[in-house]
């Protein structure tokens, strides 16, 4: 209760500041908005089915390209993980590719695929799976060399033996992975779709900067906040935690 | 007892000579859930069910040197027979196992069964691993369904053969738990269930009861011995407890300290079902673990550089 309470009484104060800085009018409202400014703007957005839209939008892109980053990740980091040639070479290359912040991949993409759905895909794509990959990689490793063991003394081979023993057995490992290469997609959608008109979250963003409607930005923001909130911090934590409830990992509740 | 200190390997060394006997005691049998008429173990036939053939087995250590765990190995296990082999740690016993299961190859030498070279794992012969290995996604029945959905059994086939193994292990009422849930004696028992289930030709067993509680194994003796009557299996059971190993087998092969070579066979003929404090068994494991004395001693020479 008291944890609630101190964050209740957090939250009460920096919207009490805010709306206090706002009152001053120090700066004019389309640099500096209301907090019922912005509560206007979202409930507005919804209203008019924008801000549906725009998540609908932004919601099919995310599904579409995390789906095929965890397919490819998946092929890819169990290449890498149990083929010693392939983690040297595919390997370190994989690392050093995760030091390049996934936006960079705009340019190419739209060279390439021009300024389409395409061009936002493949940097979805790239900005998570690279941390897929890493983490089936990591995953296969760590995974205990028992379970695949048993699963070929019990008769599984070839595909059976990955999808029936290997694939769950690294789950465990792998989830946080996932879990992060869903953050890293999440904020590689919100950056390519602010570069042109795409009708996702993250052109919505940029159609409040170009309107001057500040209150707009905002609520747009703060609604990028929630979802990713409630997918990593509900839905993933949900999985984990059931997971670690049926491998017995988890301290009794 | 007829042996002596000085016989060579190929001799085998018997104990008691009771085979007739076995069935006329048989009414001593105490497991609770036993039938009532005790089926008895198949008369172990000699056509051979797994033979090794100058099996060798070396491996690059981290080093770089090269290792020699197992050294030429010729042995022959019989068509049902219970087969124990014990030494000390490190003598290449368990990777032997491993060997027969077809999940590692020999450097040289092969493995047949019946007449069939070994080249991989194979459902004819399953290894109970000493960390058994029982899959933490799934429930204790899908555990047990596992080997037979790779084989392509019908669902409702499936199903049955469930219930049964489970019951055959006393685990009916745990068919939707998960491992985690279950006692040490419990999972050992699951991961027999899923073993059996497979309906193997051959089980391979590496130190099941090495973990367990004095009671628990007692009641697992118990009850391996059961099944063994029951399914008629061969199994080759690996242990460092020579009066496990007496207790248990039809035989038992002594390994020696790496690498790991036959030092000495042992017939066991006592009178089954066996207890593991009886006096003969006691006798038995004390002429064993004398033999075994000596190979303990060069594994902690070589390991801690002492004689004890």
């Amino acid at each position: 209760m008291k944890h609630v309470a101190r964050q209740v009484i957090f939250y009460a104060a920096l919207i009490g500041i805010w709306a206090l800085l706002a009152k001053l009018k120090i700066w004019p409202p389309y640099i500096f908005p209301t907090p019922w400014g912005v509560v206007d703007a979202l409930l507005a957005g919804f209203k008019d089915h924008s801000f549906w839209i725009a998540i609908g939008v932004s919601m099919k892109r995310m599904m579409l390209g995390y789906g095929i980053s965890v397919a490819l990740g998946m092929v890819l980091g169990l290449g890498v993980g149990s083929n010693k040639f392939l983690e040297e070479t595919v390997g370190g290359l994989l690392v050093s590719l995760q030091s390049l912040p996934s936006i960079c991949w705009l340019p190419l993409a739209v060279l390439w695929f021009g300024l389409t759905e395409k061009a936002i895909l493949f940097v979805v794509v790239m900005g998570s799976l690279l941390s897929v990959t890493i983490a089936m990689e990591d995953g296969r490793k760590h995974m205990p060399k028992i379970y695949g063991m048993a699963g070929r003394n019990l008769g599984a081979r070839g595909f059976a033996l990955f999808w029936h023993v290997l694939l769950p057995a690294s789950l465990p490992y792998i989830i946080s992975g996932l879990k992060q290469g869903w953050a890293f997609a999440w904020r590689s959608l919100i950056s390519g779709e602010m570069i042109f008109v795409s009708l996702g979250l993250g052109q919505l963003l940029m159609m409040g900067r170009d309107l001057n409607d500040m209150s707009q930005v905002i609520a747009v923001m703060i609604l990028i906040i929630a979802i990713g909130y409630i997918v990593d911090g509900l839905v993933f934590k949900s999985v984990e935690r059931r997971l670690r409830n049926k491998w017995g990992l988890a301290p009794a509740t | 007892m007829t042996p002596n200190a000085h016989n060579t390997a190929s001799e085998p060394v018997f104990f008691g000579d009771h085979r007739s006997t076995a069935r006329a005691s048989a009414t001593r049998w105490k497991t609770g859930a036993a039938p009532s008429v005790l089926p008895l173990p198949q008369p172990v036939s000699d056509v051979p069910k797994v033979s090794l053939h100058g099996i060798s087995l070396s491996y690059k250590t981290t080093n770089g040197s090269r290792l020699l765990a197992i050294d030429n190995i010729d042995l022959k296990v019989r068509t049902g027979e219970f087969l124990c082999i014990v030494g000390p740690s490190g003598c290449g016993k368990s990777t032997l196992l491993h060997l027969i299961a077809g999940l590692h190859k020999p450097t040289s030498g092969h493995v047949l069964v019946d007449d069939n070279v070994v080249e991989g794992t194979g459902t004819d012969r399953i290894l109970i691993f000493q960390e058994l290995g029982l899959f933490p996604w799934l429930k204790v029945g899908e555990n047990v369904e596992f080997g037979m959905k790779m084989k392509g059994l019908s669902k409702a086939e499936r199903e049955e053969k469930i219930r049964y193994y489970l019951r055959l292990v006393h685990l009916s009422q745990f068919k939707d738990s998960y491992a985690h849930q279950l006692s040490g004696g419990m999972r050992q028992r699951v991961a027999l269930a899923r073993a059996l289930a497979t309906e193997p030709d051959v089980l391979l067993m590496d130190e099941p009861f090495a973990a367990l509680d004095a009671q628990t194994r007692d009641l697992l003796h118990d009850e391996l011995e059961r099944i063994w009557a029951e399914t008629g299996r061969t199994i080759v059971f690996v242990t460092h407890n020579v009066r496990e190993a007496v207790r248990l087998g039809d035989r038992v092969v002594l390994f020696t300290f790496r690498p790991g070579r036959v030092k000495r066979e042992f017939q066991v003929d006592l009178p089954r079902p066996r207890q593991l404090e009886e006096v003969d068994v006691a006798r038995a494991a004390r002429e064993i673990l004398e033999h075994l004395r000596e190979e303990i001693n060069k594994s902690l020479e070589v390991e801690y550089g002492v004689w004890p």
